[in-house]
């Protein structure tokens, strides 16, 4: 029998969003956070460069600016509503987390130091602006830090190490969620007034990226078995410094403090692509242009395919201070001294701009129209709002994950405390039971680690940086034969405590639905529009694309499309160039 | 440049493992068990515990997310000494590699250990930005100087990994002493001009499990993945402690 308990509010997810949504919804209702991580080894943690936000504390700027750049940096895509409210409340986000104690780089007279990044301009794309508030090349590690010890400090209550597994739904609304506790192989049942995901992304399902182990898409997952619709699955952004065969990230700031991109004849490639702004282009364009110089064969090294990130120029003392962590990547990892040589770098998988439906208030919506699940709410990656429409700016995800963690908080604060507990049936956990049960059942013939592989490796050559109705037809069969496979794998360890051969299996069928996803969306968009591009479809159509799309999976299996208008605002789409 | 470039490709290799394993629903001891991979010459271990993991023993019980050395999951005891295994490469090592879990706490399974007591030491010198209450607080950000924020920058770096304080010869056998990585933490705050709440962390420190249990062995400087000077981080605050110079 599973374990019961019973909560206002209980959050999914443990990193920058669920505990920036935690702090605001721990002080006024009760609230839990479960996560299938210690809150501190969430990928918020591995976010370096910054957290943009139009302080003008070095150079003239404004939020407006910024919302311009957001726009035309996610090709259009965005909604310009949602973008108006990240890039205004950005300001105060900034000044509440140094407040909160976040250690902030400083300028020499005290205040919040900023610095360049990629697709971050002023006066709408006249020159690049020093926008990126920083913290060495750790942002994201002081951020989830800052906000995991003010959660310790205001006593909020932890299910660490809990992995979610289903959503309760009654009626059409969110009455709770299903975990399993690692440490024993037990279920709990959490019954809640309202249910906040902050799972993170699903970058696992590439063979090149810069994803944890653990991004695995877990919350999109559960909702898609649901039947409930995930947008803009299409869109997956490739960052262009990833280390080469590994695909570690090397921070945008590494640009943004004058790095430089090199092709084998040594040339910087990026002024063929981007005259103006070069190699600050924001990421998809430069992760193409990447591409390219690889397969028209400028590409460096014995195989020739890999592109040089130059430091060797800068001064010594900027790189030691300013960009630390990702010269020791350099040096750990590949051997290679960025003082004096170039660091290889390719293209590596990043950040999903698709996900979970919400409103500006992380409300999750139900369909197309705009309709909402009561009681449901999500933020940061596993979310889409949409704030970074088909392409999402470097820096805008750490100021993404505090300002609609922090509103979907809010939501689901009052949400509770002015709604009752929704009857749940006393044996809830008993599906998951039973498809838990399954999982060890028969004995199949292969290890789910080949199946992963095969899965990795089909989705970067065929559905990555550039794609075709063809690639993605050989993905999408690709991806029935490993589904078939997976329902034959079985879990060989049969042990209840850390049993983490189960919880692999169970994250790979995650990821093989998120792919699923991706594809099926991916083929249907006949255009290209920032991180989705289609070789065989190369421009991007105004016409007919302009329009989030909305895939979902009923209980048979059929995958169905829907589209949503873009909300548009001050921001009419004009030709992307740089 | 492009010519210059160093081969990065180079050949495959065998890696043997022994690795101390102890599944609670099955072991009475813990015992170690060996184990040959193929490995890539840039392989990390962490790569070749998933090889085991993936293809020989899906048993195999280990915590690990980022890996790149930034998450702080897979601290171990690689060849005697404490590391992160997603952050030493395989070519490194002397062979066989032996790994073990970090010590000083409780094994669950096989390389996974019980971190409650670490966080509980972490929680209780309030690893939190204390300020005044009667401060009003200023509409824009707080006013600091580089050299202000350079003064505990090392200390920020701190990613909870635990492979400091489970290297502590003290923490071995005081399980009451708060350990290194708290200290750390401490510092962290002790030392950042913002923060008024220096002397009740200092308070908590000078007591019989704080700071003064430190006998400066300097284990938890060598196994910091993240190259904090720990030992040092711990004698600055042992100092203030001592002569209440904040």
């Amino acid at each position: 029998m599973a374990h019961h308990h019973t909560y206002d509010a209980v959050i999914v997810g443990a990193g920058g969003a669920g505990l920036r949504a935690a702090l605001e919804a721990g002080s006024k209702v009760k609230t839990a956070v479960v996560s299938k991580l210690y809150p501190t080894r969430s990928h918020t943690g591995a976010a370096q460069g910054g957290m943009c936000a139009a302080l003008a504390n070095v150079e003239e700027d404004s939020w407006e600016w910024h919302a311009f750049d957001t726009v035309k940096g996610g090709d259009f895509l965005a909604d310009q509503d949602a973008v108006d409210v990240m890039c205004k409340e950005a300001v105060t986000s900034v000044l509440e987390l140094e407040k909160m104690g976040l250690p902030f780089n400083r300028t020499e007279d005290g205040r919040i130091d900023q610095r360049r990044f990629g697709g971050h301009t002023r006066n709408h794309g006249e020159a690049p602006v020093k926008r990126a508030c920083y913290a060495a090349d750790r942002t994201g590690h002081m951020i989830l830090q800052t906000l995991y010890q003010q959660c310790n400090k205001h006593g909020v209550e932890f299910y660490d190490e809990f992995f979610v597994l289903d959503l309760l739904m009654v009626e059409g609304s969110c009455a709770g969620i299903v975990a399993y506790e690692i440490a024993t192989g037990e279920l709990h049942v959490f019954h809640a007034k309202s249910v906040l995901f902050a799972t993170g992304g699903y970058g696992k399902m590439f063979k090149i990226t810069s994803n944890a182990h653990t991004l695995t898409g877990d919350g999109p997952g559960v909702v898609y078995r649901k039947g409930l619709p995930l947008e803009d699955m299409e869109f997956f952004q490739f960052h262009p410094t990833g280390l080469y065969g590994l695909g570690i990230l090397l921070s945008e700031a590494a640009r943004g403090e004058g790095g430089i991109l090199r092709n084998a004849d040594g040339e910087r490639f990026m002024e063929r692509y981007a005259p103006t702004i070069k190699d600050l282009a924001p990421r998809d364009m430069v992760s193409r242009a990447e591409f390219f110089e690889i397969k028209e064969g400028r590409g460096v090294g014995p195989k020739k395919d890999y592109v040089l990130l130059d430091l060797t120029h800068l001064d010594p003392h900027v790189i030691e201070t300013k960009l630390p962590d990702i010269t020791e990547f350099a040096r750990t990892y590949l051997n290679v001294e960025p003082l004096k040589e170039g660091v290889p770098i390719v293209p590596t998988a990043h950040y999903a701009m698709g996900g979970i439906p919400t409103n500006v208030d992380a409300e999750v919506l139900r369909d197309h129209t705009g309709q909402t699940v009561p009681g449901f709410y999500a933020a940061g990656e596993c979310a889409c709002v949409s704030v970074h429409g088909a392409n999402r700016l470097g820096t805008n995800s750490l100021l993404d994950i505090v300002v609609f963690g922090r509103r979907g908080g809010l939501a689901m604060a009052e949400h509770a405390s002015t709604s009752k507990l929704l009857p749940i049936p006393e044996d809830a956990a008993k599906p998951t039971e039973e498809w838990l049960a399954s999982l060890y059942d028969g004995g199949g013939p292969e290890f789910s680690a080949n199946i992963r592989a095969r899965l990795q490796e089909v989705m970067m050559d065929k559905a990555s940086v550039v794609r075709t109705d063809e690639s993605l037809g050989d993905a999408q069969s690709e991806l029935e034969a490993l589904q078939k496979r997976y329902s034959q794998a079985r879990v060989r360890d049969r042990s209840k405590i850390f049993n983490t051969e189960v919880i692999e299996h169970i994250e790979l069928g995650f990821l093989l639905d998120m792919a699923e996803a991706l594809v099926v969306s991916a083929r249907a968009r006949t255009e290209s529009r920032g991180g989705h591009y289609r070789e065989d479809h190369q421009l991007r159509e105004d016409d007919h694309w302009l329009k989030h799309s909305f895939i979902s999976r009923s209980g048979d299996g059929e995958t169905t499309l829907a589209y949503k208008d873009v909300t548009m605002g001050r921001y009419e789409p004009v030709e992307r160039k740089y | 440049m492009g010519q210059e470039q160093q081969e990065l490709s180079l050949t495959k290799m065998e890696v043997k493992l022994r690795i101390l394993r102890f599944n609670p629903e099955r072991d009475t001891e813990a015992h170690f068990e060996d184990y040959t991979v193929e490995a890539e010459p840039m392989d990390r271990l962490l790569d070749c515990l998933h090889k085991v993991k993936w293809y020989d023993d899906g048993s195999l019980a280990l915590r690990r997310s980022c890996a790149h050395g930034i998450c702080g999951s897979d601290a171990m005891v690689i060849n005697g000494k404490n590391a992160l295994a997603c952050k030493v490469l395989v070519q490194d090592l002397k062979q066989p590699i032996t790994v073990e879990p970090i010590r000083g706490l409780p094994v669950i399974k096989d390389l996974i250990v019980d971190m409650e007591p670490f966080f509980a030491g972490y929680r209780a010198v309030k690893p939190w930005l204390i300020t005044d209450d009667h401060e009003r607080e200023p509409e824009r950000e707080r006013l600091q100087s580089q050299l202000d924020r350079e003064r505990y920058d090392d200390t920020t770096k701190c990613i909870l990994c635990a492979a400091c304080t489970t290297s502590c010869p003290i923490f071995w056998s005081d399980e009451e002493y708060v350990g290194p990585a708290a200290i750390v933490n401490a510092h962290r705050f002790i030392f950042d001009s913002r923060d008024s709440g220096g002397r009740e962390r200092l308070e908590i420190l000078s007591q019989k499990d704080g700071a003064y249990k430190c006998r400066t062995a300097f284990n938890c400087t060598d196994a910091c993945p993240r190259g904090i000077k720990v030992t040092q981080a711990i004698q600055e605050v042992k100092r203030a402690a001592l002569f209440n110079s904040l």
